[in-house]
């Protein structure tokens, strides 16, 4: 196997790693750009996914029962970001700190329950049969570089989602409101949106998406009841390094996050390829704080 | 249509409205006058739904708004053209108008509101940060009609907008009153414009009503006064 080869399997595993890392942070990065709140539960939200991936593994079977699961992960992901939104952070609404610390303690009452329902130990689901299996090359530069299906599967999951989330928001009606909700809440409200109902669709399609990447992530990697923390704070990061509110912005982050991970983890340990990360982005915000891509609006201001 | 009833409204502790009552009949157009920081925006944030009232009554079309939020307001026919003029800036100059019909949950926008500001139409793919002021304003007032409210409430339309323009609004809002039949509340500082259009006003003075009456009955020399200008 050449250097092309391992560079560019590594840089694959960055690029389907950064992908579980954007869908993580599309909700994050809505939510705060819009709503201007901080979900700390929203690493639970993928950890709920990822066992409700395994749930429906268990009881469907087939070709098909894996799509069967992702839909399902995103729909109870949905419904308890819903559930969220309508029971505490809708009464938090301008008091940050305290729907931090709120969140915080929704994230861990959801470990708790996970622990109490599946046990500490993770869980696995099985990847479908036409997932088996790689794409391998043979001959030529990147002889012996092989990618595995499921990886391939996850990274295009996430360009659906990603580009169905852009085309949602650039041409419907309600992504017209999100962006008006965005740019400028009070006149919203004043023109007849009713911003009641944008946030919570705007919340709720975040912890869904959330729940696809726990879906996903259960693919390649055990679920466990922390899962959801390991990942949450990679999200935050790329959610600060793409500009708050910019969708385009945190897939950039989530990129650049992504290989960045993976090629230092090429040349030294797990722990301290995560310290040189954070050096990175202490640097990167020094000199740009706003962000990859960045957009001006009230809410900004405010805050 | 419109009648406030000792309302009242704080900024944190302190009270900015006290016991205002203030009405507006279908198609009559009011004027608010008052020096800068007496209360005249907050009146009309509190009357659009922006800003809490801390006491009394708002009813709008004989209904009882006062704890209704801003876009249920919007929906039974109040339009706003804020201070600033409110433009979504990262917006097109049309997308700026469909939310508009959010209010009216309507789909295209009606040929009525291009009317008013034909300049608009030329404009519609622009975004409407880098418009001029005038036509920014000419856009938020379009944007107010788009849902063809009852009342429509406007805040100084002709702050720091060249004189040109002014006219053209000026000329658009009698329009608005005079052919579309469309009630009118709006704050002003230019007094000729506002006094020329007005069938009532109110003068407000530390968070209070403090006179009211009608241009055809009262001098405006004495207004001018009570202005302090």
């Amino acid at each position: 196997m050449g250097h092309a080869a391992i560079i560019a399997g590594q840089a694959f595993n960055g690029v389907s790693v950064a992908s579980i890392l954007l869908l993580t942070a599309l909700g994050l990065a809505l939510s705060f750009g819009v709503m201007n709140v901080i979900n700390m539960a929203h690493g639970e939200m993928l950890m709920v996914g990822g066992y409700l991936a395994y749930v429906a593994s268990r009881i469907a079977h087939g070709p098909m029962a894996f799509l069967l699961a992702l839909l399902l992960s995103f729909l109870g992901a949905t419904l308890l970001g819903a559930l969220l939104e309508l029971t505490v952070i809708q009464r938090l609404y301008g008091r940050p700190l305290d729907t931090l610390l709120a969140t915080w303690g929704v994230s861990l009452i959801l470990q708790q329950g996970a622990r109490s329902l599946f046990g500490a130990i993770g869980v696995e689901v099985v990847a479908p049969r036409w997932l088996n299996g790689s794409f391998a090359v043979h001959s030529g530069a990147f002889a012996g570089l092989s990618l595995p299906y499921v990886r391939i599967f996850i990274v295009a999951l996430t360009a659906v989602v990603l580009v169905s989330l852009m085309l949602f928001i650039a041409r419907t009606r309600w992504g017209l409101y999100l962006r008006a909700v965005h740019q400028d809440r009070e006149m919203a409200q004043a023109l007849g949106v009713n911003t009641r109902w944008v946030d919570l669709a705007v919340f709720a399609v975040g912890t869904g998406v959330a729940g696809l990447a726990g879906a996903a992530l259960a693919l390649i990697a055990p679920v466990t009841p922390t899962v959801g923390q390991n990942y949450v704070v990679y999200a935050f990061l790329v959610v600060i390094v793409g500009g708050m509110g910019s969708l385009l912005g945190t897939a950039l982050a989530a990129l650049s996050i992504g290989l960045i991970t993976a090629g230092a983890q090429m040349f030294t340990s797990v722990s301290l390829a995560d310290v040189l990360l954070l050096v990175l982005v202490i640097v990167f915000i020094q000199f740009r704080p706003q962000g990859i891509v960045f957009k001006r609006s009230r809410v900004m201001k405010e805050a | 249509m419109l009648s406030v009833e000792g309302v009242s409204a704080d900024y944190g502790k302190s009270r900015v409205l006290e016991s205002i009552d203030l009405t507006i009949d279908p198609g009559e157009s009011v004027t608010l006058l008052g020096r800068n920081g007496v209360g005249k925006t907050t009146l009309l944030r509190t009357i659009v739904g922006l800003h809490p009232a801390a006491a009394g009554k708002i009813a709008f079309a004989g209904e009882n708004v006062t704890r209704s939020p801003a876009y249920l307001r919007a929906r039974k026919g109040i339009g706003y053209v804020p201070q600033g003029r409110g433009i979504f800036p990262h917006l097109t100059v049309s997308e700026n108008l469909r939310l508009g019909a959010a209010a009216a949950r309507q789909g295209p926008i009606p040929d009525h509101v291009y009317d008013l500001f034909p300049v608009l139409s030329r404009l519609s793919q622009r975004k409407g940060g880098v418009l001029s002021g005038g036509e920014q304003q000419q856009l938020a007032i379009a944007r107010a009609m788009v849902s063809q409210p009852r009342l429509l409430i406007l805040d100084e339309p002709t702050e720091g907008i060249q004189p040109s323009i002014v006219q053209q609004i000026e000329e658009t809002l009698r329009e608005i009153r005079g052919r579309l039949k469309v009630a009118i509340l709006l704050v002003e500082q230019y007094l000729d414009f506002a006094w020329s259009i007005a069938d009532r006003f109110y003068v407000m003075r530390r968070g209070r009503i403090v006179e009211q009456g009608s241009p055809r009955d009262s001098d405006p020399t004495g207004i001018h006064h009570l202005l302090g200008v």
